[in-house]
């Protein structure tokens, strides 16, 4: 039962859990029309301390179309914060209007503070370079509706996979599944953290800088951005954002059924020209993160007895 | 060697590493103890070639995540009566609440100071703590 649970990584939940969630959104995806008013007279709070305006749409699209609604702050700014006001008082405020909360917040950590203080449940929606556990749950249903198995996969990372929380939370997620293997493609100053990869006893893994000498045994590649707003020093951003291309010229010596993903917005580490190759699935890869989050926010509100 | 009386009832840390003694002894605020207090630096050790030694001359509560924390390689030694009634041997703590402070700049604990944070033991051999919130680890 997942009802007044939170959602701060991807391991608060068994992955049991976690299909319990993605067979709901399968019926939701399948039917959407029998939801329309399963959360009817629920309120969700979105408490976004920085911006991202993807994320913060897909959870109001989700509440909105389960016949709830909505309310919350897209920036600090015009929240409490910007008087001083603490995380743990702004979500006891906030539990006292709200049956629901999802919070987006530059700081390591953030949501799983919250969630101490929250008798509402709190869903991370990205704390700083650390986790992103609803990003998770929408790679996670996109691979399983494309590959139909978790497990028997070679699934390449690449780009900032140091500061990538999307990354983090997807292998940390894909490491509870069998004969998974890991390549990590960054360049050394944006590796993966070694606590990552000092949990994966029970995976093969390597990690290169070159995605081209990688992508012929990839079955996923999950591209990711550079992030400017992770680098303390600009200069050091202009160097790295360019650093990977994704082209037809690299595609060319992909499988023929492999998928590539990418949480976006992306900037220029894949290019347009392969937005209508059939492996490139990152568009519809936004539409599951809406749908994964409708069917969790129904099983943290305890109302999934429509599936 | 230097003598220092024995105690009737009170606490010795012993095979404290040489050059912590004064760590702990502030740690344990025991400058600021109304009892008698000795502490003894470079005290010849067989086990450790030198030492340093604190004795305490009461019963005292003692936070042992901070000394397993400063040197898991200590003992503590309970005296009553003038005889041993209990002699303690430190690890390094599962579990330190309050104690350390997590060093990355993006932590949410930088913004709210008033967490205890719990630190969780990842790795004893290079003595490496986890954050509970930020998952960064910190080496001792």
């Amino acid at each position: 039962m997942l009802k007044g649970k939170h959602l701060i990584e991807p391991s608060d939940f068994t992955v049991n859990e976690l299909e319990e969630i993605f067979t709901l959104a399968d019926d939701i995806i399948q039917d959407p029309n029998k939801y329309l008013d399963a959360c009817k007279g629920k309120l969700l709070a979105t408490l976004f301390y920085e911006p991202s305006t993807r994320t913060r749409f897909s959870f109001e699209a989700a509440m909105l179309r389960l016949g709830g609604q909505v309310f919350g702050f897209s920036e600090a700014s015009s929240s409490s914060v910007s008087k001083g006001e603490s995380i743990s008082d702004t979500i006891r405020v906030v539990g006292c209007y709200a049956d629901i909360a999802v919070m987006r917040h530059p700081k390591e950590g953030a949501p799983k503070l919250a969630s101490k203080y929250s008798d509402i449940p709190v869903i991370n929606a990205g704390d700083g370079g650390h986790q992103h556990p609803t990003q998770t749950l929408t790679d996670l249903l996109t691979i399983r509706s494309y590959k139909k198995s978790f497990s028997n996969n070679v699934i390449g990372l690449c780009g900032d996979l140091k500061f990538g929380r999307t990354v983090h939370s997807l292998v940390k997620a894909l490491s509870r599944y069998e004969n998974i293997k890991f390549v990590f493609i960054a360049p050394p100053e944006l590796k993966i953290p070694s606590y990552i990869t000092e949990e994966l006893t029970n995976h093969e893994f390597y990690q290169t800088s070159n995605l081209e000498e990688a992508i012929p045994e990839l079955d996923i590649l999950y591209m990711t951005r550079i992030q400017k707003e992770r680098f303390f020093n600009e200069e050091e951003y202009l160097r790295l954002k360019g650093y990977y291309k994704l082209d037809h010229d690299k595609l060319n010596n992909a499988k023929d059924d492999m998928i590539i993903l990418h949480p976006l917005p992306r900037v220029d580490e894949i290019s347009p020209e392969i937005d209508n190759d059939k492996r490139a699935v990152y568009f519809n890869q936004a539409k599951y993160g809406m749908y994964v989050r409708m069917a969790l926010i129904l099983k943290l509100l305890g109302g999934d007895i429509i599936c | 060697m230097l003598k220092i009386n024995g105690i009737k009832k009170g606490i010795v840390i012993d095979h404290i590493k040489a050059g912590s003694g004064y760590k702990i002894f502030k740690e344990l605020k025991l400058d600021e103890a109304d009892c008698t207090t000795a502490l003894i630096k470079n005290a010849p050790s067989n086990k450790l070639g030198k030492k340093d030694l604190i004795k305490i001359d009461n019963v005292i509560d003692i936070n042992l995540d901070v000394l397993g924390l400063i040197d898991p390689g200590l003992t503590i030694t309970i005296i009553d009566d003038e005889k041993i009634v209990d002699k303690i041997k430190l690890s390094l703590p599962k579990k330190v609440v309050g104690i350390l402070k997590c060093k990355n700049p993006r932590c949410v604990t930088t913004i709210e100071k008033n967490e205890e944070i719990t630190f969780t033991l990842v790795n004893a051999e290079k003595k490496e703590y986890k954050c509970e919130y930020c998952d960064t680890r910190t080496s001792l």
